[in-house]
């Protein structure tokens, strides 16, 4: 294998690593922090996907302005699940393991929900458009312009929550509330408002995410649950409650993904499987814990 | 009031009675069912005994333990690839029986990995298991043979039929095993307080794997029986995600540890699915779904466990009856 295959698979790795770190950093806000396993991440992603899709496609809209209809929907609906569902659970389960498992079957609902839902209004098929289809070219390397793009919204887009949860006030409330929640309360912290706009962000990540992936991949509507199952290995990964650990877990995720998918196309998934045991067995607390 | 008592209490019995006559009732009704009852209705008893096989082997190990698996539809895949395999060659019972062991062989690798781990992290583990499961068949077909699904030899309704309730009636028999045995025991202690358990000597991790292989054996014959029936098999019907979450949607819905009431809310969710997906195919998952959230949201404890607290006070009280009052 010579060296340009070698830039090849890295780089290609870490664009789609970007879209990986921003899903997974989605899903870090919601289980890290408000302890809700969504199991239906995914289909924010998927929705997302759609959505840019459609708006291009049938109103001839930039998918960047499809991607901020969507980080705005998904990041509304997430807060109205969070408030009609999620924090009413929280009052007839008495363990956190408890509500973990309810979080999730109650998630797993959603899921088929919202998939079905896209399939009604859009279609069971497979998707794609073609935006920016130029390349530019790195001496012997060439690189597409929308991957570029689209990494470099990403990990902007991750910085962008990153910096709202470390310098503003809503994100000081945030990290309290995830931290000790009786303790944030009793100094005046509407918990549940918190953590519903923890919950809703992370679901506009995925949704922001699907935008992304619309503009390179072929989307479908049951595409959902593999991204939540990399999303929550690379939380595992990267660390829970860890956001620059997602990121550099996501990324980490994508230059293995790609590199299997190079050698052997149809075993990433079964790569990252195996890569998440080793993991577990390794380091259960993630890769970046002290 | 003594009047009273003594006649709820010798109505009871006669209850009981009732009830084994009933269940006697049912057993007979049941194995001469192809006798009378049209095709379309043992095709329906035929999925029900699915549902039933499904939810009840994990309420076995996940009702007394707590551990969440959502393995299941790693299980039933893996029998039926065995029925793909095997059935031509070996047989549809041989190739059933190889299902379940093959899926319990699965099982113990599975447990010995997975089952250190707790609570959420256990879970997110077993449904990576069903992706996994599912990629791994699909490129391996793919990769080797140059296909993608493949054909099943058929058998006939009845000996689907007759096979499924053997695997029920077998399942039942095993349940009542277990919860008198030891195994049953350390289970349930397992379930109370994993550290209590391991402190007084219980050999957790052993007994973790074999609860979880002992409830993989059923899953597994009954997929290597369904697929019988589907005839065409592909990785993502074999490795269904659903069936992961439906026994367990069946087993919070009714109640989770009993499975006589897991099997009347499988009735009631094959019921369910057989009059929507008629009537309004394009919306049933949707509605699925929707009903999930709302069984969460209402029903934590589940119906049957309503109807249970309520038959036992009835028990206790003519327990109370017979114990205070001489006659």
């Amino acid at each position: 294998m010579d060296l340009n295959r070698v830039l090849d698979i890295v780089f290609g790795g870490i664009m789609l690593g970007g879209i990986y770190g921003l899903v997974s950093l989605g899903l870090n806000l919601q289980y890290g922090v408000a302890r809700v396993l969504n199991v239906a991440h995914g289909e924010f992603t998927t929705l997302g996907a759609f959505l840019t899709w459609w708006l291009y496609v049938a109103a001839g809209m930039s998918p960047f302005v499809g991607l901020v209809t969507s980080l705005l929907l998904s990041f509304g609906l997430g807060w109205i699940l969070y408030r009609l569902i999620f924090a009413r659970l929280q009052r007839h389960v008495r363990s956190l393991e408890a509500f973990e498992a309810a979080c999730m079957l109650t998630s797993f609902g959603i899921l088929f929900a919202i998939q079905n839902l896209i399939i009604l209004t859009w279609g069971a098929d497979v998707r794609s458009y073609s935006y920016l289809p130029g390349a530019v070219r790195l001496g012997e390397l060439v690189l597409p312009v929308n991957r570029i793009l689209i990494f470099g919204v990403s990990v902007g887009l991750g910085g962008l929550f990153y910096a709202l949860l470390k310098w503003t006030r809503t994100g000081k409330a945030i990290r309290a509330a995830a931290q000790d929640r009786s303790g944030a309360a009793s100094v005046g912290v509407d918990v549940q408002n918190v953590l519903g706009i923890c919950f809703a962000l992370g679901t506009g990540a995925a949704g922001a995410a699907g935008s992304l992936i619309s503009i390179t991949y072929s989307i479908h509507p049951v595409m959902g649950f593999e991204y939540t199952v990399i999303a929550i290995i690379v939380v595992v990964l990267g660390g829970l409650g860890n956001i620059p650990g997602s990121l550099l877990g996501g990324i980490l995720l994508g230059v293995v993904g790609t590199a299997v998918t190079y050698w052997q196309p149809g075993l990433a998934v079964v790569a990252y499987y195996l890569f998440f045991v080793v993991l577990l067995w390794w380091r259960p607390r993630g890769l970046l814990a002290a | 009031m003594v009047e009273t008592k003594g006649l709820a209490g010798s109505l009871v019995r006669s209850g009981l009675a009732l009830r084994r006559a009933g269940l006697a009732l049912l057993a007979v009704g049941l194995v001469g069912a192809p006798l009378y009852l049209p095709a379309y209705t043992l095709v329906f008893l035929g999925n029900l005994g699915m549902y039933v096989v499904l939810t009840v082997s994990w309420i076995l190990f996940a009702g007394s333990t707590g551990y969440v698996s959502l393995a299941s539809a790693v299980f039933f895949g893996i029998g039926v690839y065995a029925a793909v395999l095997w059935r031509t060659a070996l047989g549809f019972w041989v190739a059933a029986l190889l299902g379940g062991l093959l899926s319990a062989a699965v099982a113990a690798g599975m447990g010995v990995v997975t089952l250190r781990l707790r609570g959420a992290y256990f879970s997110m583990f077993t449904l990576g298991a069903v992706e996994l499961a599912t990629s791994a068949t699909r490129w391996g077909e793919a990769h080797f043979f140059g296909r993608v699904g493949r054909i099943v030899l058929p058998v006939g309704q009845e000996t689907i039929y007759y096979a499924m309730l053997a695997l029920v009636a077998l399942l039942f028999a095993t349940w009542e095993l277990v919860q008198r045995s030891k195994l049953g025991m350390a289970l349930r202690c397992i379930g109370e307080d994993e550290e209590a358990a391991a402190h007084i000597g219980i050999p957790t991790t052993w007994v973790k794997v074999a609860g979880f292989c002992l409830s993989a054996v059923f899953m597994g014959c009954a997929g290597a029986i369904m697929a019988t029936r589907w005839t065409y098999v592909d990785p993502r019907i074999a490795f269904n995600l659903q069936l992961s979450f439906i026994p367990v949607l069946i087993a919070v819905f009714s109640g989770s540890r009993r499975p006589y009431g897991a099997a009347l809310g499988a009735l009631l969710f094959v019921a369910l699915e057989d009059f929507l997906i008629t009537r309004l195919p394009y919306h049933y998952m949707l509605l699925f779904g929707l009903v999930m959230v709302a069984v969460m949201l209402y029903s934590p404890g589940g119906v049957t466990v309503l109807a249970g607290r309520w038959w036992e006070q009835v028990l206790a009280w003519s327990r109370q009856d017979r114990t205070g009052s001489p006659r």
